[in-house]
């Protein structure tokens, strides 16, 4: 067992960290504020390759592991949550269970654009009455000739309109299951620009506020039959293992976040002076310091681990990540929510202003326990493979 | 069209300055970076990789650990990369850097060659047009815009008030300045490949049509005197006065040293 990273990670996070501070720490105040898609940013990204790490050369993709795709949301997050989930949700989200279940021709068809950034993905699963009972679904399809035809509407749709590439999520029948008659779930990729599928509301957000989320509507949209994603039937799964992956690298956009607050609180404490010393001379901002750099440390093990799993998972399917992706996301969202709550508060009044940027991220810090499985989902995960 | 792009792996300012006790830099105690103007010389060579096709090597003359600026500058696109090392070349100033260089691109073949303005550890900016000098091609120093016109390449030289047109045939050596263009980042496959591509080591023995007494610290004309880090400036005087009255002393202070 080795802990250094090797000389293509080191750099890569050379790369993401240069390019974080250059390109997009200047724009995070501007984005939270104005609430605002940073598209230039996306297509900076596009060009040095962002967009597609962990996706093979022959998909044009950059040929990378998850560890460095991993990496470069947790950059990306110490200077702006919101850049970090626009390259996490495209990646993990679109990119991914194209690549892991489309058919050849789809591959070939999607993920060259997707990968280079011509293209930006996004994943609609949520519905008003579907969170965390993903079973709930209303959206349904039904097949009509050569197409689908579908129905109904998703929220909370992270890249919501500036996406090109939906991989949605419908019903398409009733099965038996277990003597009970179940819905049965089915993926389908479905392109902007479809007759039927337009826009709702566009939702107004306590934090990643640039990060374009959106309700999706599909009034008898109809995509063609080949447009199915898997086979009929198994999007419930093919959902579930999306969300495996797509937690790793929200476990890695949160532990962005929590860095980031300790880089600037530790800057902070020792310019700050009061009763005639640097606030970091008196030992409770010590001990505060302390525990949030050990946590953080700790968080970026477990997320570094399961990027890894799921890399072995890559190579050989019959590797699980889930458990590792649930226990990462669990602890690193938590870890973000307590260190950058523990930031402002070591700020004093200045990190409840904007001016200070610890005041975003603990706004942005909060999501990271709510979307792709809240923390209870992770420890339904994680207690449910411990209890068998 | 084949293009060398001679690079430079110098200290970053952001880190501290460390000397070797004859004055030269103790580079391996030192951060990295790549020479900013060479860097632009790469970018400039990639612009034309990209417009018209080319194959693009990086040389450098340094310690084994340069070998890092090569793969930076080959995760930006660069093919091929040659790293010069041997203990005989150390302590080399421009003179014996120059000639070294020209040694091992003897072993090339090349349209273009270019090198960064100067850098920023030495800023002599006297190694490119001593490079060209030795391989007897002819020199364009200081370009803001290179284009290529058939075997002749097309070079904006900047001045302090204007700039000059120059063609010259190739093979040629230009020098570029970190103002020729916003130099690409390396892309993560990028640096996946350069981590696995084969570097090129040469040594003295690989170097062609040099004398041994042109190389090294012996070969090098330059003889430091002496060499120190920023001095640092003391804290200043503080004072605490209304407007009109620091005026009046700050132009008493200013009078004192006669500055007016």
């Amino acid at each position: 067992m080795d802990f250094t990273l090797s000389k293509k990670h080191e750099m890569a996070r050379t790369l993401f960290k240069e390019f974080a501070e250059k390109e997009v720490k200047p724009l995070a105040i501007e984005v939270d504020e104005t609430e605002e898609f940073p598209r230039a940013t996306v297509e900076k990204m596009a060009k040095a390759g962002f967009m597609g790490i962990p996706i093979p050369k022959e998909y044009g993709g950059q040929g990378c592991d998850v560890l460095t795709y991993v990496m470069c949301v947790e950059e990306l997050a110490k200077v702006c949550g919101t850049t970090a989930v626009i390259v996490s949700a495209h990646t993990s989200l679109c990119c991914d269970p194209i690549l892991t279940y489309g058919t050849e021709e789809q591959k070939q068809k999607y993920l060259p654009d997707l990968a280079s950034g011509r293209k930006i993905g996004a994943f609609g699963l949520t519905e008003p009455g579907a969170g965390t009972d993903a079973q709930g679904q209303q959206t349904k399809a039904v097949l009509d000739g050569d197409e689908w035809v579908l129905n109904g509407s998703k929220i909370f749709i992270t890249n919501g309109k500036e996406a090109d590439v939906y991989v949605i999520f419908a019903i398409t029948g009733m099965v038996e299951k277990r003597g009970k008659m179940a819905k049965e779930i089915s993926a389908f990729i479905v392109e902007k620009g479809t007759p039927g599928f337009s826009f709702g509301t566009k939702e107004k957000k306590m934090g990643i506020r640039g990060s374009s989320t959106y309700e999706l509507i599909f009034t008898d949209c109809r995509i063609p039959k080949e447009n199915m994603l898997g086979q009929q039937g198994k999007g419930f799964g093919i959902a579930m293992h999306t969300l495996d992956g797509g937690r790793i690298g929200i476990a890695a956009q949160a532990l962005g976040i929590g860095e980031g607050a300790l880089e600037r609180t530790i800057a902070y404490v020792k310019e700050r002076k009061q009763f005639g010393r640097a606030i970091g001379a008196f030992q409770n901002t010590q001990f505060q310091i302390a525990d949030m750099a050990t946590k953080a440390q700790a968080a970026q093990f477990l997320v570094y681990k399961a990027a890894l799993t799921k890399d072995q998972y890559t190579k050989d399917h019959k590797t699980s990540y889930n458990v590792e992706a649930a226990m990462a996301k669990l602890y690193a969202a938590e870890m973000a929510m307590e260190v950058t709550t523990k930031a402002v508060q070591l700020h004093g009044g200045y990190g409840y202003t904007r001016e200070y940027e610890v005041e975003r991220m603990m706004r942005d810090a909060k999501i990271t326990e709510i979307y792709e499985g809240t923390s209870e989902v992770q420890r339904m995960v994680i207690s449910g493979s411990l209890l068998k | 069209m084949k293009i060398v792009v001679c690079i430079k792996q110098v200290p970053d300012t952001k880190g501290g300055v460390k000397f070797n006790p004859d004055g030269t830099l103790d580079r391996a105690a030192m951060m990295t970076i790549m020479n900013p103007d060479d860097k632009a010389g790469l970018e400039a060579a990639l612009r034309l990789k990209d417009q018209y096709g080319a194959e693009v090597t990086v040389i450098t003359m340094g310690l084994p650990k340069a070998e890092d600026v090569l793969r930076e500058a080959m995760a930006m696109g660069a093919d091929k990369g040659i790293l010069v090392t041997d203990r005989v070349l150390g302590g080399a100033d421009t003179w014996a850097t120059s000639q070294t260089l020209a040694g091992a691109i003897r072993n090339l073949d090349y349209d273009l060659i270019i090198t960064g303005r100067q850098a920023i550890d030495g800023d002599t900016a006297q190694v490119g047009p001593q490079i060209s000098e030795h391989l007897g091609i002819p020199v364009i120093s200081y370009a803001q815009k290179i284009e290529i016109d058939g075997d002749s390449v097309i070079v904006e030289r900047q001045y302090d008030d204007r700039y000059h047109v120059l063609k010259a045939k190739m093979p040629c050596l230009i020098t570029a300045l970190a103002e020729l263009n916003e130099p690409r980042y390396m892309t993560p496959g990028g640096i996946f490949d350069a981590c696995d591509a084969e570097i090129t080591v040469w040594g003295r023995a690989n170097l062609v049509d040099v004398e041994d007494s042109n190389l090294g610290l012996k070969g090098s004309p330059t003889q430091i005197a002496k060499a120190s880090d920023k001095v640092r400036k003391g804290a200043g005087e503080k004072v605490n006065l209304d407007v009109t009255e620091s005026v009046d002393y700050i132009v008493g202070k200013l009078k004192d040293r006669h500055v007016i």
